[in-house]
């Protein structure tokens, strides 16, 4: 029998290549489980998840929340902006407050990189990373990297270029984890002011021009610009962004092959992505949602089934 | 480790057309029916009973495999997590008369999961169960075939295995002693 090498799911960086398979396989057997006409398993009946988001988000909440109920857990949710926080309590109390209600594992999207990283080693639960800053978002990194396999088979050798808001992007980090680890070359593209300084340290290339980075790959995956973590302006206009680094049809008209379009949402139309392409066969984005909420099952499965509950 | 034959290969193979037999006198032409092998095991099992149905001149029995892994009642009561396998349900079994194939049954919480897995898929219009070896006095939950191969007693820490050839002819039970 195999199992996850990881108590809880900080990253992609933590996991072995087995992990991530191991992922994709339970994902595939919940994808088949979400859509019979009831949808809902037993498995973790006598678990309760809390899903603590200090950030906004709209799907990735929404999808860990019905992975949860899918899975028969109880759910608690908690929004940084409706409690106590704004009257001052530190983020350990107040997890340490919710475990007090007897929770078994906690999903956290929070601001600040290695938030999650930090509550596993604070407190006695099992942690779920939904996001920490400009960190790492690695259920997202795992169904886009789902998604690939699906539609791409293997990935080893397959290219894959991720177009964008590098520098403020945990979904690049995390896909560019996760894809290597499945043996991709994976290239960016950006304006350098978007881009890490240490950005070829992680064993990707780098090119600015948009056109040779989607005539080389087999897939793109198209990042949203952060501009709520704009503290300065990166780049002169949204009309000049979207002039070099944006993808409409005419670009992909162009192009020698048919390549795969991701984005990881919410889409900024008309700036990193027109909605032609947005909605056109050759993107995967709704794939990617349901495959999300597939591989979010798998995760909590997997790491709940550690909670043993004789121990 | 000791290993005794329980059933051999000339049994195994009057037991399975038996089986196939007692199907077809319940079930005539299997036209509101579905076989559900159930996995690991019970699949090998169904394999062999529509081979012996086809030359029965049943061809188009509709059939599938069911992992009723998410739906044990030991999850996170095993040290090693449960691991899933594939599931190939693609007949209705709503209004439909199922039967579930298992190669062995134990304590019968198997089939508890199966019965519960498969009103997922819809509401039957009634559920049998078909064992090729019942072990008989090892039951946890009140649960009893309707179509049996054998039934053979076994001590709680013994295994049954059921060895699967190509053909019926060749597959064979045997038990291992637990020695400890």
């Amino acid at each position: 029998m195999k199992k996850l090498s990881v108590a809880h799911l900080l990253g992609i960086k933590y996991l072995q290549l087995e992990d991530l398979h191991l992922i994709f396989e339970t994902a595939t057997h919940f994808k088949e489980v979400i859509n019979r006409p009831i949808k809902k398993v037993p498995s973790l009946r006598d678990i309760t998840v809390a899903n603590l988001f200090y950030e906004n988000s709209t799907r990735t909440k929404l999808s860990f929340e019905l992975a949860e109920k899918r899975l028969s857990a109880d759910v608690i949710n908690f929004s940084a902006n409706q409690s106590s926080v704004s009257k001052g309590e530190t983020l350990v109390d107040t997890v340490n407050n919710i475990l007090a209600l007897k929770v078994d594992m906690i999903v956290i999207r929070h601001p600040n990189p290695g938030a999650a990283h930090f509550l596993s080693k604070q407190v006695d639960s099992c942690i779920i990373n939904a996001g920490d800053g400009t960190h790492e978002h690695p259920s997202q990194a795992l169904l886009d990297a789902y998604s690939l396999i699906e539609r791409l088979g293997d990935l080893q050798g397959k290219r894959i270029a991720i177009v964008g808001d590098v520098l403020h992007s945990r979904v690049a980090l995390s896909n560019i984890y996760a894809l290597k680890m499945l043996g991709a070359d994976v290239k960016v593209c950006a304006p350098k002011s978007l881009l890490p300084k240490h950005i070829k340290s992680l064993g990707v290339t780098y090119s600015s021009d948009l056109m040779q980075v989607l005539n080389w790959c087999d897939a793109v995956n198209m990042l949203r610009v952060q501009n709520e973590r704009m503290d300065l302006s990166y780049f002169p206009s949204d009309r000049e962004y979207s002039q070099n680094f944006g993808l409409n049809y005419e670009r992909l008209k162009k192009l020698r092959k048919e390549i795969l379009v991701l984005h990881p949402g919410p889409i900024n139309r008309g700036v990193e992505i027109t909605s032609e392409v947005a909605d056109s066969d050759q993107a995967i984005i709704l794939d990617q949602v349901e495959n999300g909420l597939a591989i979010r099952m798998a995760i909590i499965y997997l790491l709940g089934s550690q909670l043993n509950i004789s121990e | 480790m000791a290993i005794k034959v329980l059933l051999s290969e000339k049994k195994v193979n009057i037991i399975l057309r038996r089986l196939c037999h007692q199907l077809i006198e319940r079930h005539l032409d299997f036209s509101n029916v579905v076989l559900i092998g159930l996995q690991p095991r019970g699949t090998n099992l169904l394999k062999q009973l529509l081979i012996l149905l086809k030359k029965e001149g049943l061809n188009s029995i509709k059939f599938g495999k069911l992992d009723t892994t998410f739906f044990r009642d030991d999850f996170r009561r095993n040290h090693q997590p449960l691991n899933a396998r594939t599931t190939e349900m693609n007949e209705t079994v709503e209004g439909k008369n199922v039967v579930l194939i298992d190669d062995v049954l134990f304590t019968g919480r198997s089939i508890r999961a199966a019965l519960t897995a498969i009103d997922t898929y819809g509401r039957p219009k009634s559920i049998e169960l078909l064992v090729l070896v019942d072990r008989r006095f090892s039951r946890h939950l009140p649960i009893q075939p309707d179509y049996l191969g054998a039934q053979i007693d076994a001590l709680q820490g013994d295994k049954v295995k059921v060895v699967w050839s190509k053909s019926p002819q060749k597959s064979i039970v045997y038990l291992e002693k637990n020695n400890e």
